[in-house]
């Protein structure tokens, strides 16, 4: 008896090794592409710090834009900024959540309009934002004019928040699905209403969830550029909104506290300003001919990502904070 | 024996009562809050059918002709006399969108591949969030990025120099595009290709397939709808993105089939618009609403397609 090898394993071998070979190509080209978007996003943030870092300093957060770079700051890019992430989950959160809580707790699937409702919200997550600049340029600075006295911080938050809204919804349905039906059951056997067993037990052990959602969403509307500029917010703003306290500017150009002016007049009067926000600053720094306002416009990109990275961090924490075990 | 009889059976139904009321009130409330996202695209198509009526009765009130529109090759709705060769803004969105998918796409899915098949778990707890980070950056980042450091390296690199690849041009900003996309088709091509069953992989191994094997003849044809809605969307999302390519894609208003050169895309035009003084209901101020309609249906066509393809090429196990 021979222990030959026939030839169609001689045919198999030779052949394994290359098929072999083909494998591992494949795992380092395809390991090489998931890098590849990796490194672009090194490149960027070394080029960041490398024009923006030497312009960052705390004169630079607390001054108004200015023509010439050297004294360029973004103290009203900053506060606006700040102002939208406060204004933004007034509107679309209580709105956000409550739809969620029917589509999920209250709509019954099997009738025609709430499939409708179903495809509606995926399809406006995927509207493009600018579309929603053009919607809040008719409806909240045109239409609500009496309201939003035109291209305000109000028709802005209102805009972006408009924009968040099917996000907002999306996550906030994820994180109340994934509370388990047994919750609810044993919430009707001790005789609660639903709307009992919704608000004492699913919206607390689904609240961690809905949070981190939300913030993501938040941290989208933050960095949103597109919307605000068809909107018509201005680029160069050198005043603050009149709440909580007043402010003026200086002879050496450094902005002072006037008076507190913590009245609901005011506060009004704070949502009806003209406004700017830091990805609007941003563009305005970057599209300008000058290198010089390259370097701030970078400045500028620098303390918007540390605003961002705040927020996510937040997330985290308070997912951390409120995760309930299930 | 009446409940007002009975103090104790009396708060019973007076608790009753206000639990029954607020369960109807909320029900009603929530049904409203959820509703509202209805008014919302009726409100977006309404504004547009709206605005476009003006636009082409302000054409008309200017004695253009509304067949312009197709065979002009001008886009000047600001100059005087107003041209509005709408294929020069369809065709700058369409190059910037296919230089991005150039990119996005075969990147993209070979990153869901990679981390979904070959990765061992640890490297990709790591990579996956590393990734998602891209997808966070705000648009305007990816602007500046493609304007102040992509640009000046293509100039560099490419024969010839700034003579050749212009300051603003599509290549670079549909470079970024891509790069900005590559998550969105990561993440989406990876639940695709996750979801496909571990026994159709084993059953390959079986019959002596390598990895490689399997992957290309077994995982990527059964995970193939997913891929491919996830594709599509990343190109509903290419033709949409606005800021990347208003700061270094440019605002040329010629028919311009040069990558190197400079394109503009309908988002870009919009934003041109509203950061000049447009004086409202002006013929310049209802061209950002046809602008924004012809997008806003090219979006959609594009969504419904992903929808309807993830639908109906589903393979169910």
């Amino acid at each position: 008896m021979t222990t030959a090898i026939s030839p169609s394993e001689v045919n198999f071998r030779s052949n394994y090794d290359r098929r072999k070979v083909a494998t591992n190509i494949f795992m380092v080209v395809a390991f090489l592409a998931t890098i590849f978007g990796l490194f672009f996003l090194g490149l960027l943030l070394y080029d960041l710090l490398k024009q923006g870092l030497p312009y960052v300093s705390w004169r630079f957060v607390t001054t108004f834009p200015s023509r010439n770079p050297a004294d360029a700051g973004v103290l009203s890019a900053l506060v606006g900024s700040i102002w939208l992430m406060c204004l933004i989950p007034i509107f679309a959160f209580p709105l956000g959540i409550g739809a969620a809580i029917f589509m999920e707790e209250y709509a019954d699937r099997d009738l025609w309009y709430n499939r409708i409702l179903e495809i509606n919200i995926s399809n406006l997550a995927g509207v493009p934002s600018i579309i929603y600049g053009l919607l809040g340029l008719e409806l909240y600075v045109r239409v609500l004019e009496p309201i939003t006295k035109g291209r305000t911080l109000l028709a802005g938050a209102l805009t972006l928040s408009t924009l968040v809204l099917p996000v907002v919804i999306i996550s906030s349905r994820e994180a109340i699905r994934a509370v388990p039906r047994e919750i609810r059951e044993a919430a009707y056997a001790v005789g609660c209403t639903k709307w009992q067993s919704i608000w004492y037990h699913v919206l607390p052990m689904a609240f961690a969830g809905i949070l981190t959602g939300t913030i993501l969403a938040l941290s989208r509307a933050i960095g949103e550029t597109a919307p605000l500029i068809t909107l018509g917010a201005l680029t160069f703003i050198a005043f603050l909104p009149p709440w909580p306290v007043t402010t003026s500017v200086n002879e050496e150009g450094l902005v002072i506290i006037e008076k507190v002016s913590a009245g609901v007049a005011s506060f009004v009067e704070a949502l009806q300003t003209p406004f700017t926000a830091l990805p609007i600053q941003v563009f305005n720094w970057a599209s300008r001919p000058q290198a010089e306002f390259h370097a701030v416009s970078a400045a500028g990109i620098i303390v918007l990502l540390l605003l961002l990275v705040a927020m996510n961090s937040a997330a985290v924490l308070l997912r951390a904070r409120f995760q309930v075990r299930k | 024996m009446t409940a007002s009889g009975n103090p104790e059976l009396f708060a019973y139904e007076t608790q009753r009562f206000r639990s029954r009321w607020m369960e109807r009130l909320m029900r009603s409330l929530t049904g409203v809050f959820a509703y509202f996202s209805i008014i919302i695209t009726v409100g977006i198509t309404l504004i547009f059918v709206y605005e476009c009526f003006a636009f082409f009765r302000a054409l008309a009130a200017e004695g253009v002709s509304w067949t312009q529109i197709f065979t002009e090759t001008e886009w000047t709705p600001l100059f005087a006399p107003p041209k509005f060769g709408v294929i020069v803004v369809v065709m700058g969105t369409l190059m910037t969108t296919i230089i991005a998918m150039i990119v996005a796409l075969p990147v993209g899915l070979l990153s869901a591949i990679f981390l979904s098949e070959y990765a061992p778990p640890a490297l990709r707890a790591v990579l996956k969030p590393t990734l998602e980070i891209l997808a966070g950056v705000p648009t305007v980042v990816y602007g500046f990025f493609a304007l102040l450091v992509i640009t000046p390296i293509l100039q560099q690199i490419v024969p010839g120099g700034d003579e050749v690849v212009a300051g603003l041009n599509a290549l670079s900003a549909g470079f970024v595009m891509g790069i900005m996309i590559i998550p969105l088709v990561a993440s989406l091509s990876e639940d695709a290709i996750y979801a496909v069953p571990n026994l159709l992989r084993e059953g390959s191994y079986a019959v002596g397939a390598t990895k490689f094997e399997t992957t290309m003849s077994v995982v990527l044809p059964s995970a193939l709808s997913g891929i491919v809605s996830a594709f599509i969307l990343a190109v509903s999302r290419a033709v949409g993105e606005t800021m990347i390519v208003s700061l270094a894609a440019g605002q040329s208003p010629i028919l311009n089939f040069n990558p190197l050169d400079s394109v503009m895309t309908i988002t870009a035009f919009i934003v041109q618009v509203s950061l000049g003084d447009t004086p409202t209901n002006s013929l310049a101020f209802y061209t950002i609403f046809f602008a924004g309609f012809l997008l806003f249906l090219m979006t959609l066509i594009l969504n419904v397609l992903a929808d309807w393809f993830v639908r109906r090429y589903r393979l169910i196990y």
